[in-house]
């Protein structure tokens, strides 16, 4: 802190988080997942923020228009893709047998007058378009917003829920421990997907009920782990030592023991990102996640098993792939972070 | 200690956390699921049709006599009729599972025994190129989400190259075994593959650092002896620790699979009852479920005993 005022201190020795920093930057893949990620919630910033992608609802091009990098639209050919009309055949009396007959000229004048637009419309786009004409790639910018948001969110609601378990049950023991074994217990006696649908089978669809039955399903892990950690720490000589300086229980299970299991906590949270982000998806596919108005990586995967057999192969790629990219670089950032920050690896 | 003991004491500590187990699947369908009146008698619905539909299944009791009812149902094997097809839920459970073990037994068996092997082998050049390349795959196969895979593999080998049906289920097991099986089994098993040979590839590369591997060696045995006969031995505890835990999934499957195979098994009909808002269908799957992972918990810490006779009942 002194150093940061400009006055001379005592070298002291360097603290966990900056070592494991040093460490970190040592790895290149750990660099390289770390600004892969980085860029991952930055274009979802963007998108959220409406900088980016806030049209992709808009049907901007022809339906399933072909990925590629030169930009054609259908001002540009003469013949809209889909669209193809019969030669008019010689013109027959056709009155006797339709009695609307007498009046196709007047309708003819009359829609002769409207001016009708043809809004131009791409053919080929850098990732496609989906049926309905929706541009691939704002739509898997926009996806990636929705499954990002619910892997983070609740991701830290789980890292919450199961800190705060896991330093009550190792901290106090006892009772509260006792009950919040029972707890885990149950939770951890179903499998954990049976547990999420039956939670799934009672509440409305919706954002944040997806995020509220992943964070509130999925705190158990960390809570075994925070748990097991206050259970080795609570009798340690510094935290003994903050008691007999007459340091609160919360000072002491928060202030004190907290930042010195908090590598567990971050790696836990950045294991737990990757598992909800997946388990968003087959949610959303099942139609059991987020609303059908709201577009998520999981929604985008639902519509291209049906497209593959039509040959459309770009919403797969586009929306497969970006995710595969994403948890592939959070889940190698994670095994980096994890000896980065194990306190028992030296130099 | 001895097994009965221990057993007995196991089967006892199994009481509250099933009872906990009742509780919140009683507090999820009976409490925060709304009225079963309102989904049985559908859009048109008269009050007196709703009245009688709540006197026959009792919601119109207080919770405490609705519980109880609960905790009968799951002592009897009896939860009536599914509100979606009026077939008994007891039937419904027995039909389903046979398709799904069809398919997630082999997935097991298959899946554990090549996990093991290629573990074994990865661990033994670990440090090498090709255990880096193997590693780096396993994590990029890992990422790919399980729906990529059966879109693309179903429509690759189904579909395009027609070597297995795109899907379907037949009343013969001979047939579904040879026809309808393989595909998924083989998706399975190469989705689960991947976090299983990671996993186990530590277990054995801690076990390989012990003492007793350098004395194995120092007297002179084969490789495959140090290796098969030593150190997977004692790799086998966290390995079967590991199969116990996926045990219990066996059961609702993979229902991803079962619901693009069109696979009639346990995983597809909680998907299915999810959707269709099937209480009792789900109550019974849910809490049997539970039953059958603590039950697979003890078996696992009863074979710990018959793998390391270290380990003492307690």
């Amino acid at each position: 802190m002194s150093s940061v005022m400009g006055m001379p201190v005592a070298r002291s020795s360097e603290g966990p988080w900056r070592l494991g920093w040093r460490r970190l930057r040592r790895d290149h893949v750990a660099m390289w997942s770390l600004a892969i990620t980085l860029l991952f919630i930055f274009i979802m910033l963007a998108s959220y923020t409406g900088l980016i992608a806030r049209n992709w609802n808009a049907e901007v091009a022809a339906s399933y228009a072909e990925p590629t990098f030169d930009k054609v639209t259908n001002t540009d050919i003469h013949s809209p893709i889909g669209i193809q009309r019969p030669e008019a055949g010689p013109p027959v009396d056709i009155s006797d047998i339709d009695p609307l007959a007498p009046r196709y000229q007047e309708w003819r004048e009359r829609t002769a007058k409207i001016q009708a637009v043809q809004a131009a419309q791409a053919v080929r786009l850098p990732l496609g378009a989906d049926q309905w004409g929706h541009d691939v790639l704002a739509k898997t910018i926009k996806g990636s917003e929705i499954s990002i948001t619910v892997g983070i969110v609740a991701a830290l609601l789980a890292v919450f829920v199961g800190t705060a378990l896991g330093a009550l049950a190792g901290y106090f023991g006892g009772w509260i421990d006792t009950l919040l074994e029972w707890l885990y217990n149950v939770l951890t006696s179903l499998p954990y997907i049976l547990l999420i649908l039956a939670v799934a089978a009672v509440f409305s669809r919706g954002f944040t009920t997806i995020i509220m039955i992943l964070g509130l399903t999925g705190w158990t892990g960390i809570y075994r782990l925070i748990r097991a950690e206050y259970l080795k720490h609570t009798d340690r000589a510094y935290v003994r030592a903050a008691q007999a300086l007459g340091a609160s229980h919360a000072s002491r299970m928060f202030r004190h023991i907290l930042p010195n299991v908090s590598h567990v906590i971050l790696v836990q949270f950045s294991q737990n990102v990757v598992g909800f982000i997946k388990a968003e998806v087959i949610l959303s596919f099942l139609g059991l996640g987020v609303p059908v108005d709201m577009v998520s990586w999981g929604t985008i995967l639902a519509e291209t098993q049906e497209e593959l057999v039509l040959g459309k192969w770009w919403q797969l790629v586009a929306a497969g792939g970006s995710m595969a990219i994403l948890v592939t670089a959070i889940s190698m950032l994670t095994d980096a972070m994890r000896d980065a920050l194990d306190p028992k690896l030296q130099e | 200690m001895n097994l009965s003991t221990f057993v007995m004491r196991r089967l006892l500590h199994m009481i509250p956390t099933l009872l906990g187990v009742m509780l919140l699947i009683f507090v999820l369908f009976n409490w925060v699921g709304g009225d079963p009146a309102y989904i049985l008698a559908g859009k048109i619905s008269d009050p007196k049709q709703i009245e009688n539909i709540r006197t026959q299944l009792g919601v119109n009791q207080p919770y405490w006599v609705q519980f109880w009812i609960f905790i009968k149902q799951v002592c009897t094997f009896d939860f009536g009729r599914s509100w979606a097809t009026n077939e008994l839920v007891s039937d419904v459970l027995l039909t389903r599972v046979v398709p799904t073990l069809t398919i997630m037994v082999p997935v097991l068996l298959l899946e554990t025994i090549l996990a093991v092997l290629f573990a074994v082998l990865v661990a033994y050049v670990r440090g090498t190129l090709t255990d880096r390349m193997v590693m780096l795959g396993c994590t990029v196969a890992m990422s790919i989400s399980f729906l990529v895979y059966i879109i693309v593999c179903q429509w690759l080998f189904g579909f395009k190259l027609g070597w297995f049906p795109v899907q379907g289920w037949s009343d013969s097991f001979i047939t579904n075994l040879v026809r309808y099986a393989p595909l998924p089994i083989l998706l399975a098993v190469m989705v689960d593959l991947a976090p299983s040979l990671r996993l186990y590839r530590s277990f054995v590369l801690d076990e390989m650092n012990h003492d007793y591997v350098r004395t194995a060696r120092a007297k002179g045995l084969s490789e495959n002896t140090v290796m098969l006969k030593h150190v997977l031995r004692n790799a086998a505890i966290p390995i079967l620790t590991n199969v116990g835990i996926a045990l219990p999934g066996l059961f609702v499957g993979s229902f991803l699979l079962e619901v693009f195979f069109s696979i009639p098994g346990l995983g597809r009909e909680v998907v299915e009852s999810v959707n269709r808002s099937d209480f009792p269908v789900m109550k019974a799957i849910t809490v049997y479920l539970a039953v059958l992972t603590m039950l697979t918990n003890l078996l696992v810490d009863v074979l710990y005993r018959w793998v390391d006779p270290r380990v003492a009942f307690k």
